[in-house]
């Protein structure tokens, strides 16, 4: 190509941060330019806590065994939060380019899949931290529980729940790309379905023996048993979070390749071109 | 017609045999077209003749059912990466972020495309388009023109040799898509850029392009110079054209007096 200007293709080879660079750009703009968005992030986690956190103080002065066990229900408020912000966090950042129809301009760009997957992972973690940073600090002022002295137990936690939270993103996205806006309400309810079988508010021994197996499948399980053990016995179950960043790792595995069947298939339906419902 | 035999090197965009099928609907039919680097093409068709599917193939969006598709000199979609940052396109089906600023939008997508020196090629961009007074001011808060302006900056910010364009003038006032269309040929020129574009609006293919491809229910009914398709017609005007090859009349009635024709 004789007429064609030639270019440095160097920044357009493998992975370019500058591009995810872009799309975190493109977030903070539109964060710092709506603050209805910057109050929704902060308010949910702050109320869910204000209303447990009352509940475990109510609890904690009336008996002795729930005294130690109501001390959970503050951490598996803050745990469960990370995992569903997370997921929100993910899919809330995806949906913005649907909503504001951008998403053509996006997939057209030089702008790769991992590369617009890595940068809705890291906005998922800017927006938890807006939501979860005063949370915590809430926690510790009115509470008195302090989830960073939990030390490497909390990273362990954090690292297992946002892996599980990136992964149902993952999944929400690509099935918003392949069958439209009309599989949005994915984004808000899906994780809810985790709620009663990951065990976040009780011990998994409560549920029933075939539940227990399928609770034992999920990653966050772990987590939750982990950090009761951590509170109510002061023991930190290593083997506990390495079982399920292993299963993480296959959860996390198999979110990318439905996200990547899910946009070939997106590609092959012509669904990309007028993203819509 | 353009004789696929004579394509040469210097194609911007090669198709061959393209297919697309959505269920029973072959939207795009075996189209096979050659366009020229630096030259300005236009797609014409009614509404589902397959031009915004030919583009979405073309751009990497769409997966073709079969045929084969060369932008830049690399196959689409397999090396996309190879050429995305090469070429750029405007769609009235697609818009940027609202809350942003212009200038912020412009901004995004240089960094997406690693402009460099991205300040002063959007301040030239905003002197260009006349984009300066509104450069601060949220996306969503611009009419129907400033919109497509800014659309056109966006598609312009990487320098392109390569520019995608489907319907650009919809929704303007003829002012305005005669600025757009100035704009374009200005373009065209100074970058020796090859522009294919979607159109409904027959002045503007007349006005815009060297060559006029026209679709009907996803194949190829005619390809070849406005002039030489409107002497073939026997038309003044390519709307003209349009609606014979809409309403199936034929080249060949065309001997006849345009009247008898009708």
């Amino acid at each position: 190509m004789t007429t064609l200007r030639a270019f440095d293709e160097r920044s357009h080879r493998g992975i370019a941060w500058h591009r995810i660079a872009a799309m975190l750009l493109r977030h903070k703009y539109l964060l710092t330019s709506s603050w209805p968005r910057l109050l929704e992030l902060i308010y949910w986690p702050m109320l869910t806590l204000i209303s447990w956190g009352f509940m475990q103080t109510y609890v904690n002065s009336n008996a002795s065994f729930f005294a130690r066990a109501g001390a959970t229900f503050v951490g598996a408020i803050i745990l469960w939060d990370i995992l569903m912000r997370g997921q929100l966090g993910y899919s809330i950042s995806f949906l913005e380019e649907m909503w504001s129809r951008n998403l053509g301009n996006l997939m057209m760009s030089p702008l790769k899949p991992i590369e617009f997957v890595i940068s809705l992972m890291l906005m998922s973690l800017i927006r938890l931290a807006i939501g979860v940073v005063p949370m915590t600090l809430m926690a510790i002022a009115f509470f008195d529980f302090n989830p960073l002295s939990l030390g490497f137990a909390m990273v362990a936690f954090f690292c297992n729940l946002i892996f599980t939270s990136w992964a149902v993103g993952l999944l929400v996205s690509g099935l918003v790309l392949r069958n439209g806006m009309g599989a949005e309400s994915l984004a808000w309810t899906l994780i809810f379905i985790l709620l009663p079988l990951v065990c976040v508010y009780y011990p998994v021994a409560v549920l029933p023996h075939y539940l227990q197996w399928v609770a034992w499948m999920l990653p966050p399980t772990y987590v939750f048993e982990g950090m009761r053990a951590l509170m109510i016995t002061k023991v930190f179950r290593v083997d506990l979070m390495l079982e399920a960043l292993a299963i993480n790792a296959v959860v996390f595995g198999a979110a990318v390749v439905a996200f990547l069947a899910l946009l070939r298939s997106a590609r092959v339906h012509g669904k990309l071109i007028a993203s819509g419902e | 017609m353009h004789d696929m035999s004579a394509l040469t090197a210097q194609s911007a965009i090669r198709v061959e045999h393209l297919v697309k099928v959505y269920r029973a609907t072959r939207a795009v039919d075996d189209i096979s077209f050659d366009i020229a680097a630096g030259s300005v093409t236009a797609l014409l068709g009614g509404n589902g003749a397959g031009k915004t599917t030919t583009i979405g193939m073309i751009m990497g969006l769409t997966e073709p059912t079969s045929g084969r598709i060369s932008v830049l000199g690399h196959p689409m979609p397999q090396e996309r990466d190879e050429v995305l940052w090469r070429m750029n396109f405007e769609s009235p089906y697609v818009d940027m972020p609202m809350r942003l600023t212009v200038r912020q939008n412009l901004t995004v997508f240089g960094k997406l495309y690693d402009v460099k020196n991205l300040g002063a090629q959007i301040e030239r961009l905003a002197d260009e388009l006349a984009l300066k007074e509104f450069l601060d001011r949220p996306s969503g808060q611009l009419s129907a023109g400033q919109k497509t302006r800014v659309s056109l900056a966006k598609a312009l910010i990487n320098d392109p040799d390569l520019l995608l364009l489907d319907e650009p003038t919809a929704s303007l006032d003829p002012d305005a898509a005669d600025w757009i269309r100035k704009h374009l040929e200005t373009y065209r020129r100074s970058r020796n850029a090859t522009i294919l574009l979607a159109s409904h609006n027959m002045l503007e293919v007349e006005r815009l392009c060297d060559r006029v491809i026209i679709l009907k229910r996803g194949r190829i009914a005619d390809d070849d110079t406005p002039s030489g398709i409107l002497a073939r017609y026997n038309r003044a005007t390519l709307e003209e054209v349009f609606l014979d090859v809409a309403r199936g009349r034929t080249q060949e009635a065309q001997g006849e007096a345009p009247g008898e024709a009708r």
